[in-house]
């Protein structure tokens, strides 16, 4: 597979074209982030729906990149109906496979990086279902910023959430 | 100063670009390619094509030479030392600015040319210690729609400190500036600032218009030439500009040089800039007095290789011959926008002026391919080598002008031609395969 056709997976396109939980929710009471790509005009809008902890529902608008887009609809499938915890636990997850580029930079400039041990070990790509398609992006630099927007909306939400509740 | 020869010792005879061996008017860009070395680097696919010099051009073998010559063999601080080498580093330094006013028709180039690191850094300089003199609450700044970031936010950024009031020219439905209201939109303003050329339109602004304007208003004119000074043949005293800002890295130079031409008279009444060394002429532990023009607004040790650089690509460009690149480039603009028109028809929307129109138009075409983002578009182009930028291009209020929230973007310099828009054009045909 050559390294475009690893980054233009077609589970990827197929949720380019037909975006999973695209709309809008009442906000309030649901909950709204937004997150803005500055270098390329990427957004992604997120209503949030919770109750006790749990995202009840989940709902995506915005425009963008391929990778934006359809990163923001796989999020959206995998969350919904888990509770804030285990959301948590995916974007550091999530995250953790984005930076793999991140390590290889230490790695050239001849440091030893924690990183990338970090990464060997918990990337269990098994376990993610289709998000780990999106694999594929580490190899392009700067693309990772379009594949991680959604999740750092989606935490910037969840803080959102926790801080109202208080 | 303004005596000095400005040809430099560090081109190596027989390194001269190649001129066109036949008819005078056109460029011989094979050869012209064979100066760029990573123009001629293999890659999987063939060549590299560039198609983003709006971005940053690329750089001759004459250009890299130089700054390399220059570290080998003249190396040391400037305005200090009295050793023969910082003599000559010295008389180098200041021989490109002279180079660097003359290209723009700078009247006294060793006095009115101040080295910056880049356009960006020019318009701040003029924001922050001009502006800041001599705009106050109410006082409007005149600028357009369609600038460049760095002719946005530090406007922007004197309206938030000191109240300033900022208007816009809109851009009209042919995608240039729409002069029609511009009398009106500089009634009371004390600066008007514009591009002179768009880059993300290619639109050429009509400055002859804006300065007859401004000078009736009794503005003053300031013009972000970094499009345009490395494709057009610069006067800034046709246009009476006040203030002119262009950059080296996109005229074959290096980056981190920027120039900012300023009238004496204003500079002289300016306040300085950044302070430190180099732009006193005395410091207590009391006060300090500032140096003369220009260096008073060159505190620390300045960009000397880079100007070195920077001489090197003025001798270049006007060896070519900017007025052959400039019909070069309207000839190539012409055939981009016609085959892309042509080949794709309707999955295609080119943001810019008609080519062949009767004004002016830029090398740069900016596009929107059927609904792909031009991320992706892009990401496909580089698996054939070709080179686009994607994005909003720093003009985010265009953006919104436009509706859209970026665009893919080709632009042309004197090393391109036909087969580079062809080698586009064949490549977003696997755009369309891919995302279609």
């Amino acid at each position: 597979m050559s390294a475009l056709e690893d980054l233009y997976r077609e589970i990827i396109l197929d949720h380019y074209r037909s975006p999973r939980n695209r709309g809008e929710l009442e906000s309030p009471p649901a909950v709204k982030a937004e997150g803005f790509n500055p270098l390329c005009g990427d957004e992604v809008i997120i209503y949030l729906s919770t109750k006790n902890g749990v995202i009840e529902d989940i709902k995506i608008s915005g425009q963008g990149c391929s990778i934006s887009q359809s990163s923001a609809s796989m999020m959206s499938a995998a969350v919904r109906g888990k509770s804030f915890e285990q959301v948590r636990e995916l974007i550091d997850y999530f995250k953790q496979m984005m930076s793999i580029h991140e390590s290889h930079l230490d790695q050239s400039s001849g440091q030893e990086s924690e990183n990338t041990e970090i990464t060997e070990k918990q990337l269990d790509l098994d376990n993610i279902g289709e998000l780990a398609a999106l694999q594929g992006v580490v190899k392009f630099p700067v693309r990772i910023k379009c594949a991680t927007l959604a999740w750092n909306t989606l935490a910037q939400g969840l803080d959102e959430s926790e801080s109202t509740k208080q | 100063m303004d005596n000095i020869n400005y040809t430099t010792n560090t081109i190596k005879d027989g390194a001269d670009p190649k001129l066109p061996s036949d008819d005078g008017n056109l460029l011989d860009v094979e050869s012209i390619k064979q100066d760029f070395p990573i123009l001629t680097r293999e890659t999987a696919g063939g060549r590299i094509r560039y198609l983003d010099s709006a971005s940053s051009s690329q750089k001759p073998v004459q250009v890299i030479q130089a700054m390399d010559d220059y570290y080998r063999s003249t190396h040391a601080n400037v305005h200090r030392g009295v050793y023969r080498i910082a003599e000559e580093a010295t008389h180098l330094y200041e021989s490109a600015r002279v180079a660097a006013g003359r290209l723009i028709g700078a009247s006294h180039p060793g006095q009115e040319i101040v080295f910056t690191k880049n356009v960006t850094e020019a318009i701040n300089l003029v924001a922050y210690t001009w502006g800041r003199a001599n705009l106050s609450r109410g006082d409007v700044v005149l600028l357009s729609e369609i600038e460049h970031h760095a002719n946005f936010v530090p406007w922007l950024m004197l309206a938030e400190e000191k109240g300033v009031e900022l208007r816009y020219i809109p851009m009209g439905k042919d995608y240039n500036l729409d002069l029609t209201n511009i009398e009106r939109l500089a009634d009371g303003a004390k600066l008007m600032a514009v591009t002179a050329a768009s880059n993300v339109l290619g639109s050429i602004t009509n400055l002859r218009t804006v300065s007859a304007v401004a000078k009736a208003a009794g503005a003053r004119l300031l013009v972000d030439g970094a499009q345009f000074v490395p494709h057009r043949l610069t006067d800034v005293k046709s246009i009476d500009a006040d203030f002119y800002g262009y950059t080296g890295h996109k005229l074959l130079g290096p980056t981190g040089i920027g120039i900012l031409y300023a009238k004496r008279e204003l500079l002289e009444e300016m306040p300085p800039f950044l302070g430190g060394g180099e732009m006193i002429a005395d410091v207590r532990l009391d006060g300090f007095s500032t140096t003369e023009i220009p260096w008073k607004f060159e505190a620390g040790t300045p960009p000397i290789a880079e100007a070195v650089g920077l001489h090197a690509a003025i001798d270049y460009l006007g060896k070519v011959g900017i007025d052959k690149i400039a019909k070069h480039e309207r000839a190539l603009t012409a055939y981009a926008v016609n085959k892309l028109e042509d080949h794709f028809g309707k999955d295609i929307t080119v943001f810019g002026p008609k080519t062949g129109s009767d004004g002016d138009r830029a090398g740069v075409v900016s596009f929107k391919f059927a609904d792909i983002h031009p991320h992706d578009v892009a990401q496909v182009l580089n698996e054939y080598d070709v080179c686009v930028r994607a994005g909003h291009h720093c003009a985010k209020p265009l953006m919104r002008c436009l509706q859209v929230p970026a665009t893919t973007r080709a632009s042309f310099y004197l090393y391109n031609d036909e087969q580079d828009v062809d080698a586009l054009i064949h490549a977003l045909d696997q755009v369309k395969k891919m995302f279609g």
